[in-house]
């Protein structure tokens, strides 16, 4: 099957409701910020911003496959390459690639280099330790695990902590079969 | 037109941070949760204003500033413009948004009356309740965009007409 190109991320992005990005980042900037202030732990504000992203992906892949037409991904990796080619294309705009796939093919990185999430955002030094894009990283094990796939997705890179890209390494832990909810009557 | 971004990306943010803090963190206590989500709303409104007054001269008085909002301010953010303006020129200004863009995403029953809650039918007020909640974001917007041109004020928004989505400006003497 030949693998999709960007230019389907593209055509998606282009046939869809679009906003102005700084009212996005801003948003996000101001929950970031507030909850900081009602938090006060950085630890905390990291698993909120991962709950939120948690609970906007398992929306959004409903989304993204009725925009996407994609069906099922044959494995781990085409799934990656959706991600990171039409996913974050038709939500953010920005186009990602993936690499560092390990032995198995349940492990890889997928690195974004341009992430409008963080434009014009600056972190003062008192935000030590914190994932300002956690919500990223929910909304990939959120959307996965509504086709099934049972995922642990960290930073490995983040520019806001020094580093030269933002860098997630998504794993997959369990293909979870579908089960059907309900018991078959005779 | 600079950088954009999915809408649908906008409003599921917005829906989950109303659900985030009236829901799991204020669950029991709407006015503060109101009073959060209303703060956010203004950062957003007072930072956005400031880039897009940067290079304008300051407003000769109040109506030109709320004119701002509801012309060039609107159509950036819900790309559209106010529908309908009225003032008593006495501080008290009425903006209309006919087709209020980030309530088409919400259904709510136009029937139901918001001020009694009715125990048989706790889903309909629930809806309304969580609508209200939704829209302190907009009004903070809007606070946030008056505060930073100088105008204090209160801003509060009245769905008693949907889809007609009227936000209430009382600038402070």
């Amino acid at each position: 099957m030949a693998p999709v190109g960007p230019r389907s991320g593209d055509a998606i992005f282009s046939s869809i409701d679009r906003v102005n990005a700084e009212l996005f980042t801003l948003t996000y900037g101001a929950i970031v910020r507030q909850l900081l202030t009602d938090l006060e732990e950085v630890e905390e504000v990291n698993k909120q911003l991962d709950q939120m992203g948690y609970n906007i992906g398992i929306r959004l892949i409903d989304e993204f496959l009725a925009k996407s037409g994609v069906s099922r991904c044959v494995d781990f990796k085409e799934t990656a390459e959706m991600i990171a080619k039409v996913g974050f294309k038709m939500f953010l705009g920005v186009t990602a690639s993936v690499s560092s796939w390990d032995a198995d093919g349940t492990c890889c990185s997928i690195i974004l280099e341009d992430n409008p999430l963080v434009d014009f955002v600056e972190l003062p030094d008192t935000c030590q330790g914190l994932y300002y894009c956690n919500v990223l990283s929910g909304v990939i094990r959120g959307a996965l695990e509504m086709v099934s796939m049972k995922t642990e997705v960290t930073w490995t890179r983040d520019v806001l902590r020094g580093d030269d890209a933002y860098e997630l390494q998504v794993k997959l832990l369990k293909q979870v079969a579908e089960e059907y909810p309900y018991k078959d009557d005779e | 037109m600079g950088r954009e971004v999915a809408e649908s990306c906008v409003d599921t943010m917005l829906m989950e941070m109303v659900a985030m803090y009236s829901g799991r963190f204020y669950a029991n206590k709407p006015e503060l949760a109101a009073r959060r989500i209303e703060a956010i709303g203004y950062q957003v409104g007072h930072q956005l204003s400031e880039r897009y007054t940067m290079e304008r001269p300051r407003f000769s008085d109040h109506l030109e500033a709320i004119k701002f909002i509801c012309k060039d301010f609107w159509s950036e953010v819900f790309k559209k413009q106010i529908d309908n303006l009225k003032t008593n020129h006495r501080g008290t200004f009425v903006l209309q948004d006919n087709k209020f863009r980030w309530l088409s995403r919400v259904s709510i029953d136009p029937s139901s009356d918001k001020e009694t809650e009715d125990p048989s039918t706790p889903g309909e007020s629930k809806a309304a309740q969580a609508v209200s909640m939704y829209l302190y974001f907009p009004c903070g917007i809007i606070r946030g965009v008056l505060s930073n041109l100088g105008i204090p004020c209160a801003v509060s928004a009245d769905i008693s007409s949907l889809p007609t989505c009227s936000f209430v400006i009382r600038v402070k003497a």
